[in-house]
């Protein structure tokens, strides 16, 4: 009788001990998905597993993965932010305009990227104000800042690409290090920092309490109005560095198209790697995965040809069965 | 159709195009991408491209295609990354918008690859040939047909496109034409987008503020299909002619049926992604086109074709999607 309890609590230790490690379910569920998935591709294209495609996938992933990763904070704090595609584009033709600008092209590229990082989170700043002072939802404010963004543009540009000459900015997204792409290294650098933010400062914390239960966190003493505000930031910021490693790889922006359904993209990320829409749970490892997953589903359907008109159906699919998965095991 | 039939058809797909991979490793392998189909002449693109690359691989047996479609500019980049890992000997592309396709079209010209751009010229050419429509020939023609018919007198409209280079040079054509003809009054001239529910509520407001119109001229002919419908709901019966432009299998239908208003359109034609699929075949080869005596030409420009009752069964193709 007296063992009973004693293994009860050392199952809950170990159970506890997994939640901190985030090895848990919700995360081993995508993971299961992520390397299905990798086996059926290196099986279905001989092209698969060549080093050149493997680094292609990881830079296709890496704009909308830096996105998703800033989309995790807003979601575990309980947000959505559907702006962020339009961003993309609006910060883009603000870097490109102070490139094109500044004579000097080190001084351009160097004030060109300090631009967009800081547009980034003054237009997070924006949807975050909204919401909590404000007090829309986040989902009314980010779909009309959405349209708004998307619009400045157009406007700024009238509607036309904007490309540039400057001979240092295309090595920023198309340049490598130690034979990895500079977008990759981004992400994944992003992807550490944003897992030690999330999981190992009282800030994280803070921002899973928000998201679980607003009120009872309030009661606790966490400033909520404050945290959700930062989450928005955060976001902004991600989507300044994506928009730097895009137009930069891209050397030029189109403003009716950049960023287009990145919202869609990234929150799929997001969801697949098993943080609740509803808010309060997540992981960053999660958010990856999820990226990792949707980008090796568009290069495969590349790579066998599959017809263009079922590509849709093939990525919804397995969007589909990746979270069907997670919620089985969960 | 059910779903398990809808699952063995992507099944069945993806098999055959894994298959075909396979198949022919050491023959020539031609990459396609166009913007998808999300109007009716990028719906004829796509449609088209499918056509020639079962056309094309079925006549020349060592040749074999792979047809992509992108919604947005970056995810053709993507494309065209995939597309140059599979061991690609020429690319064929109609770039979604060449700024943002330039760098990576760039890169698998400079690797050696034939390049063929379609209908949207780089800034910095980086192909073996470019193919294209004639935009300012179809603003003429379409111009030169409307003064004949009305006898060079008249009141007519205009639906423009969005406000891009195409569509001022259609209507910078168009305008140049008329210019010839003092007897004719051009009563407005209005975008439309191209997009068929635009032109329906711009063709009401212009029918309203107009009681006397004699010809109206759309841009595209998905724009004339959505005007012909606001006039039929407003019972105009002074209208007598409205020409279109791009060269629908329905407005070609109307055409060849002898319709009181529709008389003629004028190409520009989407199966030039065909015609620059067959340049690759030949481009990528090292042969010549017919009786030639050089290679593939690095520039090549389509006629705009007049399409009246004359000629309307030249232009027919009931199975094509635009």
């Amino acid at each position: 009788m007296a063992q009973l309890p004693n293994t009860k609590s050392m199952g809950g230790v170990a159970r506890q001990g997994m939640r901190r490690l985030p090895l848990n379910a919700t995360i081993l569920a995508p993971l299961v998905a992520l390397i299905l998935l990798f086996v059926v591709s290196s099986i279905a294209s001989e092209y698969f597993l060549n080093t050149r495609n493997i680094s292609n996938v990881l830079r296709q992933v890496s704009y909308t993965g830096i996105i998703a990763i800033g989309m995790t904070f807003v979601i575990i704090a309980g947000g959505i932010d559907l702006s962020v595609g339009s961003m993309v584009a609006l910060v883009g033709v603000i870097i490109l305009y102070i490139i094109n600008t500044i004579s000097d092209p080190i001084q351009a590229v160097l004030l060109g990227m300090l631009a967009a990082i800081a547009a980034g989170g003054l237009l997070g700043l924006f949807n975050g104000l909204l919401v909590t002072r404000g007090r829309i939802a986040a989902f009314v404010v980010t779909l009309a800042s959405m349209s708004i963004f998307r619009s400045l543009a157009l406007y700024f540009t009238d509607a036309a690409e904007v490309s540039t000459r400057n001979p240092l900015f295309s090595n920023v997204g198309g340049g490598f290090f130690l034979g990895i792409p500079i977008p990759v290294l981004v992400f994944f650098g992003l992807a550490i920092l944003a897992h030690i933010l999330l999981f190992h400062t009282p800030y994280g914390r803070h921002v899973c309490a928000v998201g679980a239960n607003a009120q009872v966190a309030r009661y606790s003493g966490i400033r909520v109005e404050r945290i959700v505000l930062s989450t928005f930031v955060i976001a902004g910021i991600c989507v300044g560095l994506s928009a730097i490693m895009l137009t930069s790889r891209l050397n030029s922006v189109s403003p009716s198209d950049a960023g287009y359904f990145y919202e869609l993209d990234a929150i799929a990320a997001v969801v697949i790697g098993g943080t609740a829409l509803s808010g309060g749970r997540g992981t960053v490892w999660g958010t990856v995965i999820g990226a990792l997953i949707l980008g090796i589903i568009n290069n495969m359907l590349n790579l066998t040809g599959v017809s263009p008109y079922l590509q849709g159906l093939v990525k919804g699919g397995v969007i589909l069965l990746a979270v069907l998965l997670q919620y089985k095991r969960a | 159709m059910t779903l398990s039939r809808l699952f063995k058809t992507a099944a069945l797909a993806t098999a055959l195009a894994s298959a075909s991979s396979v198949a022919l490793a050491d023959d020539y392998h031609i990459g396609v991408t166009v913007p998808s189909a999300d109007h009716g002449w990028t719906a004829g693109l796509l449609w088209w491209a499918q056509n020639a690359a079962n056309e094309l691989s079925e006549k020349y047996p060592d040749v074999s295609f792979t047809v992509l479609s992108a919604n947005s500019g970056t995810a053709q980049v993507s494309n065209v990354e995939d597309l140059m890992i599979r061991n690609l000997d020429a690319l064929v592309i109609l770039p979604h918008n060449p700024a943002t396709l330039q760098a990576v079209i760039t890169e698998a010209y400079d690797e050696g690859i034939y390049t063929v751009v379609v209908d949207r010229e780089l800034e910095t050419p980086a192909q073996d040939v470019f193919i294209a429509g004639d935009n300012p020939g179809l603003g003429e023609q379409a111009a030169r047909y409307i003064a004949d018919e009305l006898g060079g007198e008249g009141n007519i409209l205009v639906l423009e496109g969005p406000p891009i280079p195409i569509n001022s040079q259609r209507v910078d054509a168009f305008n140049r034409v008329m210019e010839n003809y003092p007897g004719i009054n051009i009563l407005a001239s209005q975008t439309t987008d191209w997009n068929p529910q635009q032109a329906l509520s711009v063709t009401e407001d212009l029918l309203g503020s107009n009681p006397e119109v004699d010809a109206i001229w759309a841009g595209d002919d998905d724009v004339l299909v959505a005007a012909l419908q606001a006039i039929n709901e407003n019972n105009r019966d002074d209208i007598q002619l409205i020409v279109g432009g791009g060269g629908s299998q329905r407005v070609i239908e109307m055409i060849r049926e002898d319709h009181p208003m529709v008389k003629g359109t004028v190409t520009y034609p989407p199966n030039m992604i065909a015609s620059a699929m067959a340049l690759a075949v030949h481009g990528v080869k090292g042969e010549h086109l017919g009786d030639m005596y050089h290679g593939v030409p690095s520039r090549i420009i389509l006629a705009a074709d007049l399409i009246t009752a004359d000629n309307v069964e030249e232009f027919y193709e009931p199975e094509a999607a635009y």
